[in-house]
């Protein structure tokens, strides 16, 4: 069939617009507005938060624009973080290729094929002086999208920070470190959950002394949703895995008061709108009851519920790709309608490759004009107060905590992940959400209804990754274990050995001391496995 | 899907559904392997991070008449081809390798010069990806 034929056989069937949102929630066509009661609203900046965090929104401080970039070597993902900030991006976001993930040197025949192709290969201090080259750490906020090695690659860049002379103290940033989410839904996890849990705790703590304006953690659904669930469940295992890791980080003797303040979240954005504004307000409003009933947090920002945002991967497609533009648009505006306080628009072209400089730059300028054009963030919760979406608000949290009850019912996140329980769970939501999208009950433009069969992709611009990119990684990989003293490695691998075998002992600043020896992130792995293990996958279905 | 379900047009088949190298998302795999079970087939899921030597040997031992492989990374022409010469050294070469994930249109041509069998992408439907591996393994 040719995609100008004036007849294509379209999708026949009607769409139709159910009466539930995507989360199950049933939706009137007219709110009663008796159903709504004023005192649950409250106000923008005043517990519980469900209005926003701050009293004045986006006018006392606009959202943090990022774009998740990273790919190849250092010096390329450089060059692409200099391009972003011309163009007015206000944040780095560094994606890291999956041996760096994963844990593996370069080196490593596991990780040969994969060498900078779904980020950048960080796999010891002299990249990261690379990655970060004439970009001044101190003003500059740098999201890392890292989990398994999470602990690593923050102690890599206060090495860096260390190296070019920046205050550690004015570090900004976050590192994801999620690794709970990773066990369910994205799988590049390395040790066992009870060592892992551990870990992420010790950098926590850590950095609650040590690089106070950073957030150790970003608590992320993201995974979760593109897997297959929907919104309500995605807030609802986010809320589980951020209570799970409030009790960690209690057993080790941290206080609530302090860590609480540093914890962030992050989320997909997928298109059900008033699902997705409701899904953070519910959240906003959930955590800061948790943390002040709970664990008897007091002061606000302990209870302060702050989180990034990102498009869904998953719900941009790639039949009819721009069409992903306007999605990428509406998900923004819900976003903001939710109140988040970072947001990384997706490129139109992620559903099948990575971004080229045109759709990056078209993503960043997407948020701009939400931003400065549109108006949407002068008031604070501008839909507040709407009969539906203050009913549909505590419909989710209903929703939400019926999840949430199920993961206590079943003994809580750690051993439903060992038994493998989510996993399932989520496999046979994924299963539904395709079966639904085949059948045009999930309606996807351009993918599943109004479709041109036969229409091959057609963009401006195809990515092309530099094909010696790998073979580049192991020549620099190479001559920095020519260069460093081997001795240094040796002593600090031992000290790091040593601390992980003490669980009352914190292992980052050893971590600290590796990476500043130039140990690599696949040296630094293995002495920690040596310790602790690996985790083995149930794989249940 | 249900008419799939009551016709098990996989039946008695054994299918070894994989996950070579790191990429880690596995909902696709997890979904096509639970969709091949209700076609009727018998499905051995490998689980992550496994090397295309491991899912081979897995193959062979297991005496599977397909491979479904699974690769978002960008990497699967490197992977897929490991694959197929493992197979090929158990001479295994006539077990029939299937790909998904995010396989670019351009790269679906060399896949097939490799010797992969069909190549499904995620907007395919589920009951044509079960009606056109029925049709392979007849």
């Amino acid at each position: 069939m040719n995609a100008r034929d004036p007849n294509p056989p379209a999708e026949l069937a009607e769409p139709v617009l159910g009466p539930v949102s995507r989360s199950g929630i049933p939706v009137p066509t007219a709110v009663d507005a008796s159903a709504v009661k004023p005192e649950n609203i409250g106000k923008p900046g005043e517990y519980p938060f469900t209005r926003g965090i701050f009293p004045d929104g986006y006018q006392g401080r606009l959202w943090t624009i990022r774009q998740y970039s990273g790919f190849g070597t250092a010096e390329e993902s450089n060059e692409r973080y200099k391009f972003l900030l011309q163009q007015g991006q206000t944040g780095l976001s560094v994606a890291l290729d999956l041996p760096t993930q994963c844990g593996f040197d370069p080196t490593h025949p596991m990780a040969r094929p994969e060498i900078g192709k779904v980020g950048v290969s960080l796999s010891n201090l002299s990249e990261a002086e690379i990655l970060f080259k004439d970009l001044d750490l101190s003003k500059i906020s740098t999201s890392f999208t890292i989990n398994g090695t999470a602990a690593i690659i923050y102690a890599m860049y206060l090495a860096v920070a260390d190296k070019q002379g920046v205050p550690r103290s004015k570090l900004t940033g976050t590192i994801q470190n999620d690794i709970l989410k990773e066990y369910v839904a994205r799988g590049t996890w390395i040790f066992p959950v009870r060592p892992s849990m551990r870990l992420i705790a010790d950098s926590i703590l850590y950095s609650n002394d040590v690089t106070p304006r950073f957030n150790p953690i970003s608590i992320a659904g993201a995974h979760v949703r593109d897997a297959g669930a929907t919104a309500a469940e995605e807030m609802a295992y986010t809320l589980a895995n951020g209570l799970a890791y409030v009790e960690e980080l209690k057993r080790r003797g941290g206080d609530v008061e302090k860590f609480a303040k540093r914890l962030s979240f992050f989320f997909y954005v997928h298109m059900d709108f008033f699902d997705e504004i409701a899904k953070f307000r519910a959240g906003r409003r959930l955590w800061a009851r948790f943390m002040k009933e709970r664990y008897g947090a007091n002061d606000p920002k302990a209870q302060h519920f702050r989180f990034g945002v990102v498009c869904g991967g998953s719900s941009l497609v790639a039949p009819q790709p721009y069409n992903n533009v306007v999605r990428v648009a509406v998900e923004t505006m819900a976003a903001v309608f939710g109140g988040a306080q970072s947001i990384f628009t997706c490129a139109f072209d992620e559903a099948f490759q990575i971004p080229t400089e045109f759709s990056a730059e078209l993503a960043v300028r997407t948020q701009q004009m939400i931003a400065f054009e549109s108006g949407i963030g002068r008031t604070v919760d501008p839909l507040g107060g709407s009969y539906f979406l203050e009913q549909h608000t505590d419909r989710m949290e209903e929703a939400i905590l019926k999840v949430m009850n199920e993961i206590d019912a079943y003994g809580g996140v750690t051993p439903a992940i060992e038994d493998g329980w989510i996993q399932l769970r989520l496999a046979e939501r994924g299963l539904e959400r395709k079966l639904d999208t085949d059948s045009g009950k999930n309606v996807i433009v351009g993918q599943n209804h109004f479709r041109k069969e036969g229409e091959q992709i057609g963009v401006r611009e195809i990515f092309k990754l530099d094909p010696t990119v790998a073979q580049r990684a192991l020549e620099k990989f190479q001559r920095v274990l020519d260069t460093r003293s081997q001795s240094a490695v040796d002593a600090s691998l031992a000290k790091l050995a040593t601390a992980a075998a003490k669980d009352s002992e914190n292992v980052m600043p050893y971590l600290v001391d590796c990476c500043h020896a130039y140990a690599t992130v696949g040296e630094m792995v293995a002495c920690l496995k040596k310790e602790w293990g690996e985790f083995k996958e149930p794989v249940n279905l | 899907m249900n008419d799939v379900k009551e016709a098990r047009p996989l039946a008695g088949k054994r299918i070894l559904v994989g996950k070579p190298g790191l990429d880690g998302h596995d909902i696709g795999a997890k979904i096509v392997a639970l969709t091949l079970r209700d076609a009727g087939a018998e499905v051995i899921y490998t689980g992550l991070r496994r090397s295309p030597a491991q899912i081979a040997q897995v193959a062979v031992d297991e005496g599977v008449d397909a491979v479904g492989l699974s690769i978002l990374s960008g990497s699967h022409k490197e992977l897929v081809g490991d694959v197929i010469s493992e197979l090929r050294a158990h001479k295994a070469g006539d077990v029939k390798v299937f790909v998904g994930g995010t396989i670019p249109g351009e790269d679906h041509a060399a896949l097939r010069e490799l010797g992969v069998a069909a190549v499904f992408t995620a907007d395919m439907p589920l009951d044509r990806v079960v009606s056109q591996l029925a049709a392979e393994l007849a």
